[in-house]
């Protein structure tokens, strides 16, 4: 096995774009808590620990990733249960686990290890999968997915799901099979709804449909933030001086709705900006799909850019009122040390696998 | 796990997937661009205008209600600043946690919670609602120390109306309290933006629109949770008008001391203007207790007293006038041509020719032959009998409306009653009947269906004083500006004379009446001991229970209800009247017995101590003179 040409080597421009987007998190998060150093300088320190944790992940070969990620996977399994357990002890919803210093959320651990794990598995043999691989693969995804909804959080649990399922699109499941499941889904939805889902799950969901039916109770929250963008308009605000955002009308302003923050200060032309940023973070990071060495890392490498761009679209999506509100925050604007780790290390996985292709000749 | 794979295949089957990722990808993104570009392009003047209205809201700013004074200036009626606990319901996240914390702080009794409830379901939850008003200083201490821990409950510095004369001025002054839903049905709501009290009786009720001033508007930047960020611009509210009434609170002291022990009313008038000197009605209550709202127990106990002390009985009371019109019902007569020479023999009782009803004279022996002038002075039931058949009710009713019985008087105090002086007209209309010759003769001596009120009582004895100018009752006698404090005084409202076809008329009946008091047979003589002026008045004694024809009344084996009422109507100084009174007592025996020394020490009161028009001698010289 050939060694690394450079093993200093990182992926400039997937670095640089995360880290204008870092930079611009801070910027938005000061304006969001009403100008607060305090937490400016805590996110500061989460961004620092993230990029940290990062570059550690870039110098670990996807071919260690890919012999871990059995293990990775069942401890992950293992936390999920303990999580629930205690959650069910301690009466109400409990998704992470205290561990002094911050607070570890396994449901985080599985966007990672579940793409890994269903990449493991269907590269066992050669693509297309077969049946019994596929299969093997639904329930490597539906076990966490599941324990995750029941945690219950159902907008991450989601997330699980599609991170695990874009895995097995990519491994090239028949165009068939793709259909018959999105029909099946048109089946099993309806059913959730009925028997699965919370009432609140519920009512966020019917609010989607019509804010305006209940602008004081369900929908004010929604309301609130399509009022915060839509007067922003082309221009913004500006800094500082979104009166949405300033007088606290935007709900969960640090967090899921950044974005109502950023689109009233920023306008139109800040949303695009921001847009074109992540467009380059998911494409970057699927040309670094197409170009990998092996089949393990191509889904892998795709499977994390494709979730990346989906948490983009359904939070984006939520916020401006065409997604039901399912608690999904902005990959890295929102407030949140545990997701931002998460990104981090998808980051870092990325920048692995555009190293040893890159060692391996290719250029780009 | 042998497999033989195809390594170009598997690049080309994901490249091919990440391919039309990349397609996905697009048209999700420019769906999400399109969708932003509608909201903040197309929709864009629309969601200013809503975020506009988020922050900008108009917040009203109440006026300071006008002050009442009485005719010499002491404050009646006055705003105090207190400290009220206050909750904003839709700040408060567990509203019965919220209570019972701050029970543990401040003392909170059922009364407060269950007031509190009460105006939870009634108004909208963005206002704010009194839990507890009028903290004390420890209580405003506690609650300031504690405040920031309870987000939804404030300590708020409120205007609070008071009446530092309590229970001298509840039936004249009346009270305010909290707009209630009836209320909201009948005013303006633009009027009383933010506005918490509204003047529910008296004159807080009658001159509501004088006192309450007009409440200003601030325009204020508001975050989400309603606390004010910034204030915009603002229009000053303007303070209520002062009014001055014409009551003077050391004589309407001095008639509630006088009633004390004794349901009753006094009515005390100064004949020129018509102006109001005394209301009182006895029992009163603590108007103070009102403003807030009255606890359960406090109202029921009030409601439920056998003394009825919510009532005010100078202007609702009505009672039947008895023998204090007698002088009234001689004018009539003399007006219809039989005069005070007509002579009258009293046995003692009158019987309607061919009739077997005997109607008794109050002095079972009779007061043999009298004249117009000493029916009046001794009360002389026989001869007003007699009169009154002569007269017939028609002529009576159309004589004595004319000086105002049976009608409102027109006083500036809402919902006065008319009083009742019955015709057959009216007996045909009401009662479906047709009028008796013996109702005729009762009315003589105002019994039977007719009724008058203390205040319309003293309204025709200022008539009377005035000799025939009617000039309408009122307590308003000015009202004052607060910032320029240039006073608008109230001008007498005359309203006729009442023209008799001699005026002599009047000065014959009224001499009468001042025997009543002067003369050595007068009814009223037992009053007069030591009177430095002329006055002019009447007693009277009403039945309350008829009494069997073979039976004599004694007031002591009578049980208290059915007792007679004591009344007593009179002016004084006779020829330049400055007080017109009327004396109810209810149940209390006799007209000289109890309202005629009422009238005589507050009368004595008002010129002597009040107007200082005579020099009050050391009250023993004349009694010793007497002796002597």
């Amino acid at each position: 096995m050939r060694q690394t040409d450079n093993p200093s080597y990182i992926d400039l421009p997937l670095l640089t774009v995360v880290l204008m987007l870092c930079a611009l998190s801070l910027i938005v998060l000061y304006s969001a808590t009403g100008e607060s150093f305090d937490q400016l300088i805590r996110r500061s320190i989460h961004v620092g620990f993230a990029l940290v944790v990062m570059l550690v992940f870039t110098r670990i070969p996807p071919s260690m990733l890919s012999r871990w990620s059995p293990n990775v996977y069942a401890v992950g399994l293992g936390l999920l249960f303990i999580v629930l357990t205690i959650g069910s002890i301690g009466k109400g919803a409990q998704r992470w686990i205290d561990l002094g210093i911050f607070q570890f959320q396994p449901a985080e651990m599985m966007k990672i290890a579940v793409p890994m794990m269903v990449a493991w598995t269907v590269a066992r043999v050669t693509l297309p999968p077969n049946p019994i691989f596929i299969i093997l693969s639904i329930f490597i995804v539906l076990i966490p997915t599941t324990l995750v909804i029941l945690q219950p959080d159902l907008g991450t649990g989601l997330l699980i799901a599609l991170a695990g399922i874009v895995v097995i699109f990519l491994a090239g499941i028949g165009w068939k099979l793709v259909v018959t499941v999105l029909l099946s889904l048109a089946v099993i939805v309806p059913a959730m709804w009925v028997f699965v889902l919370h009432d609140y799950q519920r009512s966020r969901v019917l609010t989607l449909f019509d804010p305006w039916a209940d602008p004081l109770g369900v929908g004010y929250h929604i309301i609130q933030s399509i009022i915060a963008i839509g007067s922003g308009g082309v221009q913004g605000k500006g800094w500082l001086s979104g009166t949405q955002s300033q007088l606290e009308f935007i709900p969960e302003q640090r967090t899921d709705f950044i974005f109502a923050v950023y689109a009233e200060e920023f306008g139109l032309i800040g949303v695009i900006v921001l847009l074109m940023l992540y467009l380059f973070l998911v494409f970057r990071g699927l040309s670094i799909a197409f170009h990998a060495r092996d089949t393990y890392s191509r889904l892998l490498a795709g499977g994390l850019s494709t979730t990346f761009f989906f948490y983009v679209f359904v939070n984006i999506g939520m916020v401006s009122g065409i997604l039901p509100v399912v608690g999904i925050p902005l990959p890295l604007m929102s407030y949140g040390g545990t997701s931002m780790v998460t990104l981090m290390i998808g980051f870092g996985i990325l920048m692995s696998i555009a190293r040893d292709s890159r060692s391996r000749g290719w250029r780009r | 796990m042998i497999s033989i794979r195809n390594h170009p295949l598997e690049r080309k089957i994901v490249q091919g997937r990440i391919i039309f990722i990349v397609g996905l990808i697009s048209i999700l993104v420019i769906l999400l661009v399109l969708r932003l570009g509608y909201l903040q392009i197309y929709q864009h003047q629309k969601f200013i205008t809503l975020a506009q209205n988020n922050r900008i809201n108009f917040s009203p700013l109440p006026p300071v209600r006008g002050i009442i004074y009485d005719r010499n200036g002491e404050i009646l009626a006055q705003n105090i600043r207190v400290f009220n606990l206050e909750i904003l319901p839709n700040k408060v996240q567990d509203l019965d946690n919220l209570l019972s914390e701050l029970g543990q702080l401040i003392e909170l009794t059922d009364v407060h919670l269950k007031q509190f409830r009460i105006l939870l379901k009634q108004r909208p939850s963005f206002e704010r609602q009194t839990l507890k008003a009028n903290l004390n200083q420890q209580e405003t201490a506690i609650l300031a120390v504690n405040q920031h821990r309870y987000p939804g409950a404030e300590l708020q510095a409120r205007l609070q109306r008071h009446y530092p004369k309590g229970e001298l001025t509840a039936h004249i002054v009346g009270y305010v309290g909290r707009i209630s839903p009836a209320d909201l049905e009948n005013i303006d709501n633009q009027v009383y933006r933010g506005m918490e009290y509204i003047g529910k009786t008296g004159i807080e009720a009658s001159y509501e629109s004088t006192l309450l001033g007009k409440s200003g508007i601030e325009q204020v930047e508001t975050n989400a949770h309603g606390r004010i960020v910034r204030r915009l611009q603002q229009t000053t509210p303007n303070t209520g008008m002062a009014i001055h009434l014409s009551l003077d609170i050391k004589l309407q002291q001095k008639s509630i001391e006088a009633l004390a022990g004794f349901e009753g009313a006094v009515v005390a008038i100064e004949p020129q203007s018509g102006e109001i000197l005394a209301f009182a009605s006895v029992p009163g209550y603590d108007s103070n207790l009102f403003v807030n709202g009255i606890s359960e127990a406090d109202y029921a106990s009030l409601r439920t007293s056998e003394r009825k002390p919510l009532v005010n009985r100078a202007i609702y009371g009505r009672y039947a006038p008895g023998s204090t019109i007698k002088g009234f019902i001689s004018l009539v007569g003399m007006e219809n041509g039989i005069g005070h020479s007509k002579t009258v023999f009293c046995p003692g009782w009158y019987s309607l020719p061919g009739g077997k009803h005997r109607y008794r004279c109050w002095k079972k022996s009779g007061h043999g032959l009298l004249d117009g002038y000493n029916a009046i002075v001794q009360s002389c039931d026989v001869y007003f009998y007699t009169l009154a058949r002569q007269l017939g009710i028609d002529r009576m009713y159309e004589g004595m409306t004319r000086f105002g019985f049976g009608k409102s008087t027109g006083i500036d105090m809402l919902g006065e009653p008319s009083g009742l002086m019955p015709s057959r007209e009216w007996k045909r209309r009401v009662r479906n009947q047709t009028w008796y010759p013996g109702e005729t003769i009762i009315t003589g001596i105002g019994q039977g269906y007719m009724l008058v009120t203390p205040l319309q009582l003293a309204n025709v004895t200022a008539v009377l004083a005035n000799r025939g100018k009617k000039v309408t009752p009122r307590f308003l006698s000015a009202i004052e500006h607060p910032q320029t404090q240039v006073k608008q005084d109230i001008a007498p409202k005359i309203t006729g004379i009442v023209k008799l076809r001699d005026d002599r008329f009047y000065e014959a009946v009224i001499n009468s009446m001042r025997d009543v008091v002067h003369g050595a047979r007068g009814t009223a003589r037992g009053i007069n001991r030591g009177i430095q002026y002329e006055m002019a008045g009447k007693t009277g004694t009403v039945q309350v229970k008829s009494i069997a024809q073979n039976l004599q009344y004694e007031k002591k084996n009578v049980e208290k209800k059915f007792r007679d009422h004591s009344l007593f109507i009179g002016f004084a100084p006779l020829n330049d009247p400055k007080i017109a009174i009327a004396v109810v007592v209810e149940h209390a025996g006799s007209g000289s017995g109890t309202a005629a020394p009422i009238a005589r020490k507050l009368i004595d009161y008002y010129l002597l101590d009040r107007l200082k028009l005579f020099d009050r001698q050391a009250p023993d010289s004349k009694s010793l003179a007497d002796q002597g």
